[in-house]
């Protein structure tokens, strides 16, 4: 090491300066050590007594929801922020019970809302006094919301006035808006949420789920419950320093809230709102329209269409009245809005038709009842005769309107829908197979093939809630027996006079051998009369079968989930249930029969300058009889593209009630006008659904997808 | 001089004389340490937020920083110090290099961008530049007056110590970041009165500084809330939410400590966690709160004893070199230690700057530890210098 002595005149400089360096230093510390011991040991009390007057409020930020749009990226369901008045419990309870009674009083006048309303809100559920519904389930420790959705006024009122209204703050929150693009309403494929029950809480605390707190909303019904822990996002948290009146002081770091994921659904607004709209007016219109068997109008009291992407078993609409207005839900709901909800009087409009509402079928079966009995011994070439009636046991059951056409082929049978012909299909089965009325065990060919196109169970669909439906065969027989007998067998016994009424006379038959299996019913289940019951869902993805060639989908609503800024989470893929067990002649043989009916069927009047040749609708009606009502109109379609199913309860026949909805809403989806077809003006640019998902932009804008008319 | 005598260091076995060690430096440093590290873990032990629910995550992390700040100060302890001057270089570019990539690609935290997130480490280049402002003015002063024998310090050494402080200031005044300023300011001046830059030049200096910063207030070159912020210590209103809040808070934590402090882990405030950033630049609170008075006057003392020493070995250094890098260092630890705790006390504005060796935070740790291993470098190399002179020295 060789470094020179720094030479003496420098050196002596900077040791001086270090000396007065140290100085300096020292000085600056004793400054550090004063001033502490003047604030701790001088000063002390005055903040002591400060920090005894603070508090800390943990205030969760809820995330925003995540968006739900169509397959082109238009939102169906955003969120638009709103007011929110809460209380801080914590200082809330420090106030003298005047002082809490006049800002009650005073908040209830400012938000209109009765005194009683607002002080059963300030309590927390389990105290005493509180009452369900209205209390909070949340932590006390975290504000406490008792009025929702205010205008900015009261907002305002109490974020400015903050002495009259101690404790009490008013802070943003975001709640489900619905720009209804086309008008559409979509309550029930979109659903609602309302606030997190307790037992939902207790969960999340059990399973430490960090999405969901005390004040949660979470999805009740459609995709906002399906795709919720998608949607809901992360909440953050936010800790907010307090004085003793509630002032904000100021608030010490904060964990920002995740927003929800995008939900990318196949819903398409421009058809959705079409196809509502077609289904209001049908029912409309069959309101108007006299019904010569009960000599009154038709009440269409209820309703539901699907349109179904055939190869894939996306829903591209589906409506279900009677409806309701979702934002009803938005910011919390009135107790009248919600006795309305759940009102029989208003119609069940929670209830979606589509796939909650079980219906006899009709006619709408018969496709699938042809499909099995080609499959189990019958040829394209048998004939029956259609005439106007059959004797099965000792009865006689007539064809529509007792018309009679011969001996038919299965083809003009479906076009016709004529039910003598397969009275005869069914009755030649139950002989074959089933003559032993009690033998549950018999084989059911046409109940197998009902039970291979998905009926009798949940489509397995995205959407929750779903009925299964039922299958009247044999086994439901029994166990129907089983359940309703005991009371039936005491109405009969108790009837010791004799009366011979229509109750009681189904009593004793009942009583005695109701689980048989008869003639009767095996006829009555071929065209889908008696106690078999299917979902407008169900009957829509059974024909996408028929389209598609035999592959049973899974239907979906939800095409991907997006994160916010557009990144892909999850791709929701059609899935195939399984491939129907049929030759491919039988579906294939089906598929060009049921062509016939908007030519020269059933539809045939309702389908008149309609350019079949260049989009040809496969077609099947029906009519479904309902003890003690007027009869249920179906009308089932679709094309290789799509499925189009509509169903109006005490509507009357399918072709005349709901045929001109279909016949507009297959005009719609094809832009046919006249006898030209325009793929341009289709209601989907390019006919069919796209099958790429819209383009997140980076600004947070959504754009139609690129990629049009390829199919998946 | 109190340099207790010392067996031979493993790492400098190829040393001819035996180094000696400044064992006061070395105890001061282990008690600052370790008083920091239980700050640390009670401003943090139950912030489920920051934490995550464990409540030892950050007192590992930090003492995984210390750890790694303890083979830094080895590392450079045994270094000869030749290759000290031949690193220098590196050292400096290295942090202009950060610097610029934190104006180009930094993340912005608390408003100002001065990290660089790579690879999921945040990094805080300010605070390596300031040790390499130091080692590089030191070496500049070193070279110029060792080769030349000339009897005083010229224009061309100011400007090229100029040049050598200029370049990170400027980087840094971008980013904002004040507090990393000021303490690089006082720093430079410190290093320029223990290099011999005359009198009348550093009055020059002092008034040219001051000149520069009322002309940036006045001209409007600093937007009215960062004035706020700045002076809001002296009135918490100027700033309510932010600076303002922060002052407030930290006063009425420590306030709240008395003579004996509410015991380590025991303050209401610190455990509500009134005061923001407790763990990183206000530290010094829960020592205020928790341990009272006498606490963190032992903490302040313990500062004190530390920059004894440093002074010291300035002083005793034989090189200019090192003369001038301990003095710098010591100039970097005293204002910074004074601006931290100062704001914490509310008589300095709330700038982000940390405690050395006890907030908890890598960069920091990493360049604070370096320079205490750079003193004890000088320490070592001083005493042998006087020994080879002076055999009897002392």
């Amino acid at each position: 090491m060789a470094a020179l002595p720094v030479r003496p005149s420098v050196s002596q400089r900077s040791r001086l300066r270090l000396f007065v360096v140290q100085a300096l230093v020292l000085s600056l510390f004793l400054t550090l050590f004063a001033r502490l011991w003047y604030m701790q040991v001088l000063t002390g009390e005055s903040y002591q007594v400060q920090a005894a007057q603070q508090s800390v409020r943990d205030v969760v930020v809820q995330p925003a929801r995540g968006l739900i749009v169509d397959d082109l990226g238009r939102p169906l369901v955003a969120n638009r922020s709103s007011w929110v008045i809460s209380v801080d419990r914590t200082l809330w309870d420090k106030l003298a019970a005047s002082v809490r009674a006049a800002t009650v009083r005073r908040l209830a006048h400012a938000v209109h809302k009765p005194v009683a309303d607002l002080e059963s809100r300030t309590l927390v559920c389990g105290e005493p006094g509180s009452l369900k519904g209205r209390c909070w389930n949340g932590s006390p420790y975290q504000p406490v919301p008792v009025a929702r959705d205010v205008p900015q006024r009261v907002a305002v009122k109490v974020l400015e006035q903050s002495e009259d209204y101690p404790a009490v703050l008013a802070q943003q929150e975001s709640v489900r808006a619905y720009p209804s693009p086309y008008g559409v309403n979509g309550a029930h494929v979109l659903g609602y949420l309302s606030p997190i029950t307790k037992g939902e809480l207790d969960e999340a605390t059990r399973t430490h789920d960090s999405t969901l707190n005390g004040a949660s909303v979470v999805g009740r019904a459609g995709v906002e419950k399906s795709y919720d822990t998608y949607l809901r996002g992360v909440p953050g948290r936010k800790l907010v320093t307090v004085d003793s009146m509630g002032r904000v002081l100021g608030d010490s770091g904060e964990v920002q809230s995740i927003p929800g994921d995008t939900l990318v659904t196949s819903i398409d607004a421009d058809v959705q709102g079409f196809v509502e709209k077609q289904l209001h007016q049908a029912m409309m219109t069959a309101r108007g329209t006299f019904d010569k068997v009960t000599g009154r109008n038709y009440a269409a009291d209820s309703g539901a269409a699907v349109v179904m992407e055939a190869k894939t078993g996306r829903i591209v609409a589906m409506a279900s009245q009677p409806t309701y207005d979702p934002v009803v839900w938005s910011g919390g709901i009135t107790s009248k809005e919600l006795r309305r909800l759940y009102s029989k009087r208003a119609g069940d409009p929670l209830l979606s038709r589509a796939t909650q509402g079980q219906f006899a079928p009709g006619s709408t079966w018969k496709p699938v009842m042809t499909v099995g009995a080609l499959n189990n011994g019958f040829s394209q070439n048998t004939m029956l005769d259609c005439s106007s009636g059959v004797q099965v046991g000792n009865r006689l059951f007539k064809n529509y309107e007792s018309a009679a056409y011969g001996f038919i082929s299965f083809a003009r049978a479906l076009e016709l829908s004529c039910d003598t012909f397969f009275y005869r299909v069914g009755l030649s089965f139950w002989q074959r197979y089933g003559s032993d009325p009690s033998n549950v065990h018999a084989k059911e060919p046409l109940v197998a093939e009902a039970k291979d196109f998905g009926f009798g169970a949940t489509t397995g669909s995205d959407l929750p809630g779903e009925s299964s439906g039922r299958i009247a065969d044999r086994a439901w027989k029994l166990s129907y027996w089983k359940a309703m007998k005991g009371y039936y067998c005491k109405v009969d016994r108790k009837n010791t006079t004799g009366v011979r009424d229509f109750l009681h006379v189904f009593a004793h038959e009942f009583c005695l051998g109701g689980y048989d299996y008869r003639a009767g019913d095996a006829v009555n289940f071929v065209i889908g009369q008696g106690d078999t019951m299917v979902t407008p869902l169900q009957l829509a993805r059974a024909y996408a079968a028929l389209a598609n060639g035999g592959r049973l989908m899974a239907p979906r609503v939800a095409k991907a989930v997006v994160s916010p800024d557009g990144r892909l989470i999850k791709e929701i893929r059609p899935k195939v249930v399984r491939r129907i067990h049929s030759s491919r002649a039988a579906l294939a043989y089906v598929d060009n029969a049921l062509k016939g009916t908007p030519r020269e069927g059933t539809l045939a009047w309702k389908f008149g300058g309609f350019p079949l040749t260049k989009v040809p609708i496969r077609g099947k009606t029906g009519s479904a009889e309902v003890y003690g009502k007027q009869s249920t109109s179906w009308v089932s379609t679709y094309t290789k593209d799509y499925v189009v199913v509509m169903m109006i309860t005490q509507g009357g026949t399918g072709s005349g009630t709901s045929g001109p909805a279909v016949r507009k809403i297959w005009e719609h989806l094809y832009g046919i006008k006249g006898m030209s077809v325009r793929p341009g003006k289709a209601a989907i640019p390019g006919t069919a659904p796209p099958a790429g998902l819209p383009t997140f932009a980076r600004d947070g804008s959504i754009l139609p997808p690129t990629t049009k008319g390829a199919r998946r | 001089m109190t340099v207790l005598p010392m067996t031979r260091l493993s790492v400098a076995r190829s040393r001819v004389a035996v180094p000696r060690l400044d064992w006061v430096l070395c105890g001061t440093v282990a008690a600052i340490l370790t008083l920091g590290t239980l700050l640390v873990w009670s401003a943090t032990a139950n912030n489920d937020v920051l934490t995550g629910g464990q409540p030892t995550a950050y007192l590992h992390k930090h003492l995984v920083n210390i750890a790694i700040g303890l083979v830094l100060a080895a590392a450079v302890m045994a270094t000869d110090h030749r290759w000290v001057r031949i690193v220098t270089p590196l050292v400096y570019a290295g942090s202009v290099i950060g610097l610029l990539l934190v104006l180009v690609m930094g993340s912005t935290i608390n408003g100002s961008r001065s990290w660089l997130i790579i690879g999921g480490l945040s990094i805080q280049p300010a605070e390596f530049a300031k040790l390499a402002v130091v080692i590089g003015m030191a070496m500049v002063i070193a070279e110029r007056t060792e080769n030349s024998r000339r009897r005083g310090v010229g224009l061309v050494d100011v400007a090229l110590m100029g040049a050598i402080a200029g370049i990170p200031a400027l980087l840094i005044i971008a980013q904002p970041d004040l507090g990393t300023m000021l303490v690089l300011s006082a720093t430079v001046f410190g290093v320029l009165a223990v290099a011999g830059v005359p009198r009348r030049w550093l009055a020059v200096l002092f008034v040219a500084g001051v000149t520069v910063a009322t002309a940036a207030v006045t001209m409007g070159l600093l937007k009215q809330y960062q004035i706020n912020r700045f002076m809001a210590f002296t009135n918490p209103a100027l700033d309510p939410r932010g600076a303002g809040y922060n002052t407030t808070q930290a006063r009425i934590a420590i306030g709240n400590g008395g003579l004996f402090g509410q015991g380590l882990f025991g303050g209401s405030q610190t455990r509500s966690r009134f005061v923001p950033e407790q763990h990183t630049d206000f530290v010094f609170t829960v020592a205020g709160e928790e341990l009272g008075l006498i606490g963190a006057g032992v903490l302040i003392a313990l500062f004190a004893v530390l920059l004894w020493r440093a002074l010291t070995i300035s002083r005793d250094a034989d090189d200019m070199f090192g003369r001038v890098a301990a003095a710098g260092i010591a100039c970097w630890f005293a204002f910074q230690t004074f601006q931290n705790i100062g704001m914490c006390l509310g008589i300095m504005p709330v700038t982000g700057v940390p405690l050395p060796l006890v907030s908890y935070g890598g960069s920091s740790m990493f360049a604070s530890m370096t320079a205490v291993g750079l003193l004890q470098n000088i320490a070592i190399r001083g005493s042998q210098a006087s020994r080879a002179l002076r055999p009897h020295a002392r």
